[in-house]
């Protein structure tokens, strides 16, 4: 006699741990198996598209700082691109470089970050975690040397950066360079080869290339589904035509994919910001701009390679002091659109697994 | 003063689980401690150190938090199973304690199915998470307690098997007599202890082995922590309970690496035994915190698996391996035993030459089967639906 | 570098396929007209040397006479780049064709725009409110929205 079960329906979330901040999945089980998931969005919503059409083009930076709040240096960096872009500034070369420098540190501490989660919803008991928010500390202390704030860092300003690297922050820099490498291989020691997190990761919630393409994913998901596209090479902004590195992809588009590519990215970061240490002129670091920018009429898009996938925004002039519409291309919210393709089939804890890879922050999800 | 036999009876009943209780809850309450300490070592970080020296009051500021805590239970709870299930999960953990030897003549039962007696209690644990998840009413318990019933029934079958091949390794039993003496069973602990020798660690490696991971998978530890399962269920079996409820799953949940690591002393490791002049019962506890230890060093370190990779992993991995060992140590002792049927120390040491390249072997050709190998990853090769390169017309 | 089109030679061919589905073009966008957006859709999807497989981002401006889409498309393969354009009239209830059937990854954009511009997706298979509630009153990112 067959047993006929009933699929069952939960809400993962809001509240819950493994969903990385307030985030709803409405999920329903046959068993352990995952039949339908519908992501339910929303509770982060403050409306910064709508406040940015209130704030001049300089507050706007402060705006950017808390969408994705793991990575302030590139929503910054993507934001200001598409002011100078729309106003036409020319950027210093030394804030070039500084900007260059601080998104890639960006970079590692949220790969750090998406890394760590990663591990915690496989189950390690925090440990990964901790190992990577040590590594992540000491970025955020580089910062706070930056420019006084260690999270929400509004740092740079159209046409340049708020201020050149104190003194001190050179050293502490290179001690980075030269001890991160080694903790890295630390970190791989403790999770690449380990053979749980193969057995649950290698072969789980595929993603395939045109899927990939189709559902305009970016960042480490889509290289890690085997599709080289990255814009510090495809369309190289500030100063990363000068700079060597290479663009890590993925084998067959699963988990571990993403884990390692993510892994990989943080060595090819450090490498171009060695660099850039190396490449740094001296000079000015910001423009004289008036205070209160009047861009000309008329409409830019900028795109950076942000830790999550292509970051960018879509601002529209009408020559006042606030832009008229301001869009911002959240690469954690489009990235979310094949969830569903990549989990249906699969248990309750590699959905869990499978959300932690893609590494969506709920501040840029919802905006 | 002549006591009526009842009255001295439930007197000196009361007396002893006075004892064991309340010396269970303090070591579990120290035992907190140090694993959050521990755990706080391998995480760079510290851990409890604010109340009382090194943090040492801290378990005390936790029971007096959770008990001072309201004690909600949920309407759609069945109120007399919610309030039942932790004290029953605590109830086995505490029974183990009583039939444990702690040392030659101290121990508070000696129970001639000692290690019967452990089996069969310890499943209790089985019924209580079920019971807590189903009364709960909610899907999330509901799911922990499903995965807790089919990993534990699981995985009791190698851990039994594991402890029959330690029971081939005891000495037959010793027959009542006509003066009163009740006799010694193989089954009793004490016995055991007695006929270790040499540790049956290095006599039958392979038993220990598929004995500590079933065992760690019966307290549902990380690699097995199905039940909770914090990433993935919230909490599990408990996501429902607050207040002194908690507080007693809780205890329950952090006395299960206790009183395994006293069994798996017990069994493998000599109990009691050791050299002098320290004390058996120092040398007692000192194998339990070595083990202990392992155990955390484990749960700091590994990732969780899936639930059907567990269940494939008991079913598939341990219980292959259990009757493997069961079989080999079987007829090891055909060929070995002297007339009286007692293994003498020579054929010990015959046996653990033996067990310990059949355990490694039959390790490694299971990982072999079963495992995946380690980064046989093969070159990425760029899809062909992008080039980043391109110099368009 | 990622090169973007030359508009006016993409809006010329556009014509060629469909006659007068441009509207106006410049440097860099392309206008096409409501009613031909599908078509021009797949034009630009599934002409091999255009090839536009992948859509950046989907976003609608509030220019009070009208609301204007915005598709940024790209293709990967070819590396480079176009916008394309669309002026919707009329304030009441704006509807355009959805284009979830060519690049699924303009879903969660789609229902985005409906959600606080709202201008209705017709044929998206799931348009409902994404980032506010059901029955919240209004579209915040419509320039008469008072909060």
């Amino acid at each position: 006699m067959a047993i006929t079960t009933e699929p069952v329906t939960i809400n993962l979330g809001p509240q819950h741990p493994s969903t990385h901040g307030v985030f709803r999945l409405r999920v329903t089980f046959d068993g352990e198996e995952v039949v339908d998931v519908e992501p339910v969005f929303g509770y982060l919503h403050r409306g910064t598209e709508k406040l940015a059409e209130s704030r001049s083009y300089v507050q706007i930076v402060t705006l950017t700082d808390r969408l994705d709040y793991t990575a302030s240096m590139s929503n910054n960096l993507a934001y200001v691109r598409a002011v100078e872009k729309l106003a036409g500034i020319e950027v210093p070369e030394r804030a070039m470089y500084l900007r260059v420098i601080t998104a890639e540190l960006q970079r590692i501490a949220s790969h750090l970050m998406a890394t760590g989660f990663l591990l915690n919803d496989l189950g390690a008991f925090a440990t990964p975690l901790m190992y990577c928010f040590r590594e992540r500390e000491r970025i955020l202390d580089m910062f706070e040397m930056l420019c006084g704030a260690r999270i929400t860092l509004s740092y740079m300003r159209p046409g340049g950066v708020f201020q050149d690297a104190p003194a001190e922050f050179w050293p502490a820099l290179d001690t980075f360079l030269v001890e991160t490498p080694g903790y890295l291989d630390d970190l791989e020691n403790l999770i690449t080869g380990n053979e749980i997190v193969l057995a649950r990761t290698r072969g789980v919630g595929i993603l395939g290339d045109e899927l990939a393409i189709a559902t305009s994913v970016t960042g480490p998901m889509l290289r890690a589904s085997g599709v080289q596209w990255d814009l510090r090479k495809a369309d190289p902004y500030e100063v990363y035509d000068r700079l060597e590195f290479d663009i890590p992809i993925g084998v067959a588009g699963d988990t571990f994919d993403r884990y390692l590519v993510r892994i990989l990215e943080m060595r090819e970061s450090l490498k171009i910001i060695e660099q850039c240490v190396d490449q740094i002129p001296r000079g000015p670091i910001k423009p004289d701009l008036p205070f209160n920018l009047r861009p000309p009429e008329g409409d830019a898009y900028a795109a950076v390679e942000g830790p999550k996938g292509e970051l960018g925004f879509y601002l529209v002039s009408d020559r006042g002091i606030a832009p008229y519409r301001c869009k911002i291309r959240a690469p954690s919210f489009i990235n979310l659109t094949p969830l569903k393709e990549m989990v249906v089939g699969w248990k309750v804890g590699d959905l869990i697994v499978i959300f932690g890879s893609v590494d969506v922050v709920l501040g840029e999800v919802d905006r | 003063m002549d006591l009526p036999e009842w009255l001295a009876f439930g007197m000196a009943g009361f007396t002893l689980a006075f004892i064991v209780i309340n010396a269970m809850i303090m070591s579990t309450a120290l035992y907190t401690w140090f694993e959050r300490r521990a755990l706080g070592r391998f995480q760079v970080r510290l851990g409890p150190n604010r109340w009382g020296p090194f943090g040492l009051l801290q378990p005390l500021a936790d029971i007096i938090k959770l008990i001072t805590k309201e004690d909600t239970i949920p309407d759609e709870a069945d109120r007399p199973a919610f309030t039942v299930a932790p004290v029953v999960l605590l109830l086995p953990m505490l029974l183990v304690v009583a039939v444990v030897p702690f040392g030659e003549d101290s121990f508070l039962g000696r129970l001639n199915v000692g290690i019967l007696f452990i089996v069969g209690v310890t499943s209790i644990s089985t019924i209580a998470i079920f019971v807590g998840g189903w009364a709960s009413g909610n899907k999330y318990a509901m799911l922990g307690a499903m995965r807790g019933v089919a990993m534990l029934i699981s995985y009791e079958v190698p851990m039994a098997l594991a402890i029959a091949g330690v029971l081939l390794l005891v000495g037959p039993a010793l027959p009542a007599d006509a003066e009163g003496f009740a006799g010694i069973s193989s089954l009793a602990l004490s016995k055991i202890v007695e006929s270790q020798v040499l540790p049956f660690l290095l006599v039958s490696p392979l038993a220990f082995l598929v004995f500590v991971a079933a065992a760690s998978a019966e307290m549902s530890r990380t690699p097995f922590d199905q039940i909770e399962a914090e990433s993935e269920l919230g909490s599990g079996y408990h996501t429902e309970y607050s207040g002194i409820k908690f507080a007693v799953f809780q205890l329950a949940e952090f006395m299960a690496p206790i009183v395994t690591s006293i069994i798996i002393v017990t069994l493998f490791l000599g109990g009691t035994r050791g050299f002098s002049p320290v004390p058996e019962q120092i040398w007692f506890i000192l194998k339990v915190f070595v083990v202990i230890f392992l155990l955390l060093w484990v749960r700091a370190t590994w990732p969780r698996l899936r639930i059907d990779q567990i269940m494939a992993f008991a079913w598939k991995g341990l219980f292959g391996l259990a009757i493997l060992n069961l079989f080999v140590v079987a007829t090891e002792i055909e060929f070995l035993r002297t007339s009286d049927g007692t293994l003498s120390t020579g054929s010990l040491w015959l046996m653990a030459a033996i067990n310990w390249p059949v355990t490694l072997v039959s390790v490694v050709v299971l990982a072999r089967l079963l495992g995946h190998g380690r980064m046989d990853r093969p070159e990425p090769s760029p899809s062909p639906l992008a080039n980043m390169y391109a110099e368009a017309e | 570098m990622t090169r973007a089109l030359d508009a006016g030679e993409v809006a010329r061919r556009i014509n060629e396929v469909r006659a007068g589905a441009v509207v106006v073009s410049n440097d860099t966008d392309v206008w096409v007209k409501l009613d031909a957006l599908v078509e021009v859709a797949n034009f630009l999807k599934d002409t091999p040397d255009l090839d536009f497989a992948f859509l950046t981002a989907v976003t609608a401006v509030d220019y009070i006479e009208y609301f204007e889409l915005v598709y940024q498309l790209l293709s990967m393969r070819r590396n480079h780049s176009i916008v394309v354009k669309m002026r919707v009239f009329g304030r009441e209830a704006p509807v355009v064709p959805s284009l979830v059937d060519l690049w699924p990854g303009a879903d969660l954009q789609e229902r985005e725009i409906w959600d606080l511009m709202g201008i209705k997706f017709d044929k998206h298979p799931n348009l409902k409110r994404i980032l506010l509630w059901e029955g919240f009153p209004g579209h915040p990112l419509r320039k008469d929205y008072l909060g």
